[in-house]
Formats: C-alpha cells, structure tokens, sequence
C-alpha cells in the first residue's frame, strides 16, 4: 500500500523472456484483478494441525512493487502460512487470493503466477540443476528458445555456472539454496514468496541475492521470510512480525525502528578515563531521563534515553555537543540512534510477559 | 497433458539417474531366469512355451513391484521435494498418471529384457507366439495393478520401508483372493455373492486365462480398471494430505 500502487499501472509484465502461454496467462491475471489491487490478499486464514493453531487469524496483503518482509521467531507460523498462500496446504479457515485467484478454487490459475522456495529449498536430488532447471521450465510451459533463456538468465542470476552438471544432493548448501532461487525465478512471476531465500548463503551471495530481489521488486509482489534483521532494513519495504501464528507488528521498517526503545536515544562513545565524570555530567543533561553505559576496553559508550521515550528531540543531540564543547572531551562517535530491530522483536515476541502487556493497551 | 509428460519424463530419467534402475533389472531378470529354469524344472518339461516363465510372474512381482512403487509418492515426502511439485501448476491427475506411468513403463522395460526367453523357446521349438504375446500383456497389465496399489499405498506414508509393507500385504490379498484355499475359507460363512465377488478380485485367475492364450475383454477391463480405481485413491491420499 505505501509503494504506490498506482506508480505501476498495468505495466503488465511485458518486462518478460516469457513464453507466449505464461504472457496470455499473465495478461489475463492483470486484467481479472483491478491493476492497482493488491497481488496477494490474504484473510483471517487460520491454520490449525489437531488442537494446535499454528496460524491464527492472519491477514495481509502485499501489492506490486511491495517487498514484505515476513518476521517471527522459530515455530511462529511463518513457513505454514506461505505454504497456504502456494496451495500447498489447505487452510483451515480464511481465504486467499493471488492475483485475483482464489487458491483453493483456482489453484492452477494462482499458481502459475507464483514464483515458490520453499523452505530448505527442496529439490530433485539425482537431477543437475540443469536438468532440475529443464525440468521446471517444461512445467512452466516455456519451450525452445523461451526455455532456454529463461534458464540462462536464472542461472545467471544465482550463479550456477560451475555446478550445472552436478548432481544436486552433492551440492553444497548455498548451492542448493541458488537451484531452488533459479527454480522460482525462471518463469519471470508477478508474485515471490521465498522462505528464508539467504539461508546459508555466503556473504557475496547474500549480497547478490538481495540486489537481485530489489532490482525484480518494482515489477512484482515479494514476500521473503528471513531471521536477519538488516534484510528487513535493507531491502523490505514493509516487515509483519509474526508470533505464535499472530500478526503482532506490521509496518515500514522506519515505523518498526521506531517502537524501539533506542529510537532518538543519542549515543556518545568516549575514552574509557573520562567514563567516570562524563557518567555525572551526562546523567544531568537537560532531558536525559536514563543513560546506559557499556564498556569496551579503552571506550565507553553511553546511551542517553530522553524522557517522552521514542519522541524526536533533536535538541539532546545539541546539549551534548554543547557539554562536549565546554568540556574538550575527544569524542569517538556521537549520533542519534535510529532504533534497533532486533530489540523491537525480542520485545514483540518474547513470552506471554510482552504479549499480555501489550494486548490490554491494544484493546483500550 | 505438457505436465504429464514433463512428470512422466522426470520420473524415469530419475530411475536411470541411480544404480536403482540396473541393480533392479539384474535382480529382475535373474529372479525370472533362476526361477523358470531352476524352480520350475523348465529343460525337464519339454514344452517348448513360456507358461512355466509366466506362471511365476505373480510371485515375484508380489515384491518386485513394491520395490518399484515404494518409492514414488513417500520419496518425495521425504526429501520435501513433494511441496515443490504440488505448488508447481501441475494438475493432480497429471502428477498420479505421470509417475505411474513412469514406473509402469520401467516396470515394461525389465519385462521386454526378458526377451532372450522368448528367443530361446523359439530356438528349441516352435511355440504359439500368440500366446506369448498374450502372456506378456497380462504380466504387463499385471504389473500395472500391482503398481497402481503401490503408489496409492506409498503416497500413505514418507516411510519407504512401511510403504513396501503394506503394498506386499495388499497385493498379496488381491493376488490370492481367487485361490482354493481362500474360497475355502470365506465360503464357510459368507453369502455366494461375497464369495464370488472375492474370487473375481484374484490376478491369479485372470492372469491364467491370459497366459493360456484367452485374452477375455473383461480381463482387460478388470485391470484397466483396478489400476483407474487406485490412482484415484492415489490422487485422493495425496490430496487428504495436504489438510495436514
Ligand atoms: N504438519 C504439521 N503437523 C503438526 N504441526 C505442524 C505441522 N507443520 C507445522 N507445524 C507446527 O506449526 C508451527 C509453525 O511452524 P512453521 O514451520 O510455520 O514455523 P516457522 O515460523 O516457519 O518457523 P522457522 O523460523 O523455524 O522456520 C510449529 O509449531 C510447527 O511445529
Ligand atoms: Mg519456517
């Protein structure tokens, strides 16, 4: 919703090396659905395996140009919720929609546009991603020339070269992880859902990975599942967290950052001999209503709360820089903290302690 | 149909891309071969025909087949490589039809291998070739129940060992049920109709009459049909499961 849908009218997928089946499909998907709504709409689906709900009541929906960054910890709903969303399982209650198809009703239809990694990238383990690749494609309905660029641009999108010919369970991880990337891409869909796609990547390739979902995020609808935060600051446009099958968060990362305690908070790292006397003088700063202090060998950091907590006040950062002048002290880093992440989700959630305090404030 | 053929076409190039596909025609054929010339007595029968050859099809493809059909729905629950090929737009009929078909096509191609049978008979005598033919298309359409159970039974459970089990115990029943000692038993107490019914369930029986050279169409109908009614129950398991 924040990206504007209508910043991408109908612009259709003609960015496609498609064949010409999956492009009619495609032009059908954009004109069944109105093209500013949503790709993905999901509501109150609710999943239940026996008396345990592992899904409970979720709803979302993630429009084109959307990167939704899907949050929570283990055994928070994550991975069943997107194999609702793919068809693979059969949601309980709740509906769903991908690109105007119902999945349970038009799981075809809904799952040609549907680009899906599954969670541990699941793959033929006697087949060469090349011939796993091949294999996709043929399913996809690309053929000949379609085909086999399709599979080159997949291959160079994740890097497959070296490995083609290998058998897929002698790969490594990271590899295997790039063979079910390059699966889900190949056909160029208006909607990603990847569960934990840098899972096991090296630092390169997570890198690589990351551009290459933001350079396809302005043509479709993404939905990632990660436990690395920066992924969230990096190339999420919205982030859901998630926890025991509930929608406990959801926003921009700048509105997540800013449920921090640390949102506004300023820090100021100075040498370790002047802790002592900076420890009073700070604490008496106009507006501090907390400092928290931690060591680091020959530095110290103080962290300077104000009092409306989370509120800007750019003016703490002026007092200190005023107290740092009047003093000469030599200051190693000063700045106001944007807030931190993973601060906000280990509050979110953390036990029924944050949950039970958070819902009565919710419902008042 | 495109999906069919690409399900179809993976799964046999899986076949081949392992040892499994040689190390099960070598013991397929060696099984056929020992059993027919050592079991059998086939040199001291003097017949210059396959009915020893194909009398001993049943039995062996009681495990035979479920070495084959084990794998085709459990293996896939076990490597998760099942949520790829159900999120892929594949209609569930072409993702049953299109393993069975691989594996009944596998199942074939051990059969053809068999041939130098057919040319030894026909080095010592002269057999009715007919007959022959029509004893290789009841152990094919045989072979082809026998499957259809299997994958029905392999798509219960991730388990290979389990899957194996139940389909022995299962095509056991269906190959036995027309036999004397199962009649017998039923007959004591059961209604005729029961009897009968049980009795027109044996491969046994059927597959008699086809190897003595009588292709009764309703021999034909009855496999074609038993394999129908199984892939379903196939397709029908497959999709319980995904309620979780
Ligand atoms: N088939 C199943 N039967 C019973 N319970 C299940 C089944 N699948 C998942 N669950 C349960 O549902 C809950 C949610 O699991 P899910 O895999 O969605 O978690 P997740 O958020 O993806 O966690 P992770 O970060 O570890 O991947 C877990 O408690 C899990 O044990
Ligand atoms: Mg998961």
């Amino acid at each position: 919703m924040r990206a504007e849908p209508g910043a991408y009218p109908a612009a259709g997928d003609g960015t496609g090396n498609e064949g010409s089946g999956v492009i009619a499909s495609t032009v059908v998907h954009t004109s069944d659905s109105s093209p500013a709504g949503p790709l993905i709409e999901i509501h109150n689906l609710v999943k239940r395996f026996g008396p345990f709900t592992a899904v409970d009541r979720v709803s979302f929906s993630v429009a084109r140009g959307e990167v939704l960054g899907f949050l929570g910890p283990n055994g928070a709903g994550k991975s069943t919720t997107m194999k609702m969303a793919t068809g693979f399982l059969t949601p309980s209650e709740g509906d769903i929609r991908v690109c105007g198809f119902d999945v349970q009703s038009r799981r075809l239809s809904a799952q040609r546009a549907i680009g899906y990694l599954p969670e541990g990238a699941p793959a033929y383990p006697e087949m060469t991603p090349r011939g796993f690749l091949r294999f996709i494609a043929r399913i996809r309905r690309l053929s000949g020339q379609d085909a086999d660029q399709a599979i080159t641009s997949a291959i160079n999108a994740t890097e497959l070269e070296q490995v083609l010919d290998q058998p897929i369970d002698t790969l490594s991880k990271g590899y295997r992880r790039r063979v079910g990337l390059a699966q889900a891409i190949l056909h160029n869909p208006p909607v990603l859902i990847m569960d934990e796609p840098t899972d096991g990547l090296d630092p390169n390739q997570k890198y690589q990975v990351r551009e290459l979902i933001g350079a396809m995020a302005r043509h479709k609808a993404i939905v990632i599942s990660t436990h690395i935060l920066e992924e969230v600051d990096a190339i999420c446009t919205r982030a859901l967290i998630i926890d025991r099958g509930r929608i406990v968060a959801d926003g921009t990362p700048g509105e997540l950052l800013a449920r921090s305690r640390y949102h506004n908070a300023v820090s100021i790292t100075l040498d370790t001999s002047l802790a002592e006397q900076a420890a009073l003088l700070l604490r008496a700063v106009h507006g501090v209503a907390a400092v928290e202090e931690i060591r680091r060998g020959p530095e110290t950091i103080f962290t300077l709360f104000t009092t409306v907590q989370g509120e800007a006040d750019t003016t703490l950062v002026d007092h200190v820089s005023r107290l740092v002048r009047e003093r000469g002290w030599q200051v190693r880093a000063l700045y106001r903290e944007p807030g931190r992440l993973d601060e906000v989700f280990r509050r979110l959630t953390r036990g029924d302690r944050s949950g039970q305090q958070t819902k009565p404030g919710a419902a008042a | 149909m495109n999906e069919m053929l690409a399900v179809f076409r993976r799964e046999l190039g899986g076949y081949f891309a392992t040892p499994l596909a040689f190390v099960f025609i070598v013991i397929f054929l060696f099984a056929m071969g020992s059993f027919t010339f050592y079991l059998g007595g086939y040199f001291e029968s003097g017949n210059a025909d396959l009915s020893i050859f194909f009398n001993f099809h049943p039995w062996l493809y009681l495990f035979l087949i479920p070495a084959i059909s084990m794998r085709l729905w459990a293996e896939e629950r076990r490597t998760g490589s099942i949520e790829l090929l159900l999120t892929l737009p594949v209609p569930l009929w072409a993702a049953v039809l299109g393993k069975f078909l691989a594996a009944w096509v596998f199942a074939g191609l051990a059969l053809a291998l068999t041939f130098p049978m057919w040319l030894t008979v026909n080095y010592l005598g002269s057999p009715d070739n007919g007959v022959i033919l029509a004893g290789y298309t009841g152990s094919f359409l045989m072979a082809g129940g026998y499957l259809a159970i299997g994958a029905a039974l392999s798509a219960a459970t991730k388990n290979q060992v389990i899957a194996f089990v139940l389909s022995v115990v299962v095509c056991f029943l269906f190959t036995v049920s027309g036999l004397p000692l199962v009649i017998d038993f039923v007959s004591g107490w059961a209604p005729q109709a029961l009897v009968n019914t049980i009795a027109s369930f044996s491969f046994l029986n059927r597959f008699q009459s086809i190897v003595n050279g009588v292709i009764d169409l309703r021999d034909l109908i009855y496999f074609i049909s038993l394999i129908g009614v199984w892939l379903a129950a196939c397709a029908i398991i497959v999709d319980m499961k995904k309620a979780g």
